[in-house]
């Protein structure tokens, strides 16, 4: 295995046996075991409706498991997390649209009282990682769609967090732009060092950004694959066009298809 | 840096075409003109209907008088639409806070705003003193508006914006001041123009229901007692000057609006085409 980050191997957070049932009766997780490696770039792959976003949710603390653990590093199970150990991006940008740029990504430094100057400097740096320096008082309202991702990926690195969730957060993009992203978005991944969780439906866009790809199955949701995509970093155009990518694809679009396939023999489509 | 990026929309500037001043003018004058021909060729004595020309002079004589009355009954409007917000804004947010006292007060509120006011006004200059009971017509019209819009506003938050905020472990008020109330401040503001011309029509409620009473000051005080004394001229100056103040306070609360929202509300930006 080769890992992209030099860390450790122990999980930064593991589900034990976590299920969510809302109360509509839906079983969105049925059981699911899922260790987070510290460093790892995890992507969670499924059909809409297979809990993906769900157990992102529950790893944020957003929501509570009707079953289950959630447990972290360096800390008691059912301990619960620091917010400032988790950045989360949406699949939309998020953003108060009453603000500026630089007073947006400021939001969890100010809410959790972080003194101004320190603020400032951080989210500089933050809006340096995603090259919007030059728009910290732009509103929301004057920046394109990928502009303003950038904005709320800022917005989730602004407090150094070790894990960054982010749900789909490419999905209502177009390709150009998200192509773009998935490059800036290694470069950024390998420059802080941090552990990500991306959670999407695109085959092709889990295999180039990830470390491991968690495929999973729908209604209810468990995990029905754990791939290790083991192509080096940095990976770019090259590999994008590379046998080896092309490779990993398939692997990866097979098993989707089983998963969902086993799915239709459960009696639920 | 300042330099707005290259493709911001534009902000909407005074882009009002001629056509939007001129055409309503032309309108005002054709309709005055008839109106001053209808009078003429009729020979209509000024108790019947006075001429613009015999308004117009009127409004020149009474000038000082009616300035005055003007300016109580804009004192009026203007105490009671600061009452409005201030009881509106605080009421939706307390509603906003705690179920309970929602489901307590909320139908009350429903209530006292259809009730019609000309009916609530002479029972309160019964038990208020003149002056108190004005002003609190002029705040049971106006507040509801800025209560049901500010309501609307705290309760449509973006819900991944909510997240968001629970995610850092935002606290209640931290929630409320630099979530909601933000989000709600559109919602505020289009409570706020209804609420300004509401206002002045509770205080001229009121003050005509106070009007017998004899000892008003206002402008519309002053149209029922010109009503009594058949100075049918005056009634129309006073008319004329209670309009003009509507549409100035109209102005001046779009103007805040657009002020306070032009720099990110889809309302206060123009669209290039």
């Amino acid at each position: 295995m080769t890992l992209a980050s030099p860390t450790t191997d122990r999980p930064i957070v593991a589900l034990t046996g976590v299920t969510k049932r809302f109360a509509s009766g839906t079983r969105a997780l049925d059981g699911l075991d899922l260790a987070i490696t510290s460093g790892e770039f995890v992507s969670l792959l499924g059909p809409s409706g297979c809990g993906k976003s769900t157990a992102l949710r529950l790893i944020a603390g957003l929501s509570e498991p009707t079953s289950g653990a959630i447990s972290w590093s360096g800390t008691k199970p059912g301990a619960r997390r620091n917010g400032l150990e988790v950045g989360f991006v949406f699949q939309e940008p998020t953003l108060m649209p009453w603000t500026t740029v630089a007073n947006n990504v400021a939001l969890p430094l100010a809410l959790a009282g972080v003194a101004r100057d320190v603020a400032g400097k951080r989210v500089a740096q933050a809006l340096d990682h995603v090259g919007l320096a030059a728009f910290r008082d732009a509103y929301p309202r004057e920046l394109s769609g990928g502009m303003k991702m950038r904005v709320s990926i800022a917005r989730g690195l602004v407090t150094d967090p070790p894990l960054l969730l982010m749900d789909e957060p490419f999905a209502a993009l177009d390709e150009i732009t998200r192509f773009k992203l998935n490059d800036d978005l290694i470069t950024l991944w390998r420059a802080v060092g941090n552990t990500v969780v991306f959670v999407t439906h695109s085959v092709f866009e889990s295999v180039y950004l990830s470390s491991r790809i968690v495929v999973m199955t729908p209604r209810p949701g468990r995990i029905f694959a754990d791939l290790m995509i083991d192509a080096p970093f940095p990976r770019d155009e090259s590999f994008r066009t590379s046998a080896e990518y092309a490779g990993y694809c398939r692997t990866v679009s097979q098993a989707l298809a089983q998963a969902m396939a086993q799915t239709v023999v459960g009696g639920k489509p | 840096m300042t330099a707005p990026p290259p493709d911001a929309p534009r902000v909407a500037t005074a882009g009002i075409s001629w056509l939007q001043i001129v055409l309503p003018l032309a309108t005002l004058a054709f309709g005055v003109g008839i109106w001053e021909l209808v009078v003429r060729i009729g020979h209509l004595p000024p108790y019947v209907l006075p001429a613009p020309t015999v308004v117009a002079a009127t409004l020149v004589k009474d000038w000082s008088l009616l300035w005055n009355s003007l300016l109580v009954t804009l004192a009026t409007t203007f105490e009671g639409l600061a009452l409005a917000l201030i009881g509106g804004i605080g009421l939706a947010v307390l509603f906003n806070q705690s179920r309970l006292i929602e489901y307590s007060f909320y139908p009350y509120a429903v209530i006292l705003q259809v009730t019609p006011i000309v009916a609530i006004a002479p029972l309160l200059l019964i038990y208020l003193p003149q002056q108190a009971a004005v002003l609190a017509c002029a705040w049971i019209v106006a507040f509801f508006p800025v209560l049901a819009n500010t309501t609307l506003g705290l309760n449509s938050v973006d819900r991944n914006l909510g997240d968001l905020f629970e995610l850092y472990g935002a606290s209640r008020l931290a929630v409320l001041v630099r979530l909601k109330l933000p989000s709600a401040l559109p919602y505020m503001l289009g409570g706020l123009k209804i609420a300004g011309g509401l206002s002045l029509i509770g205080a001229v409620v009121a003050e005509i229901a106070a009007g017998s009473a004899g000892a008003g000051s206002g402008l519309a005080y002053r149209i029922a007692e010109a009503g009594y004394r058949l100075d049918i001229p005056r009634m129309f100056a006073a008319l004329i000057l209670l309009s003009a103040a509507g549409v100035v306070i109209f102005l001046a609360l779009s103007a805040v609006s657009y002020l306070l929202l032009r720099r990110w509300h889809e309302s206060a930006l123009e669209r290039e085409r």
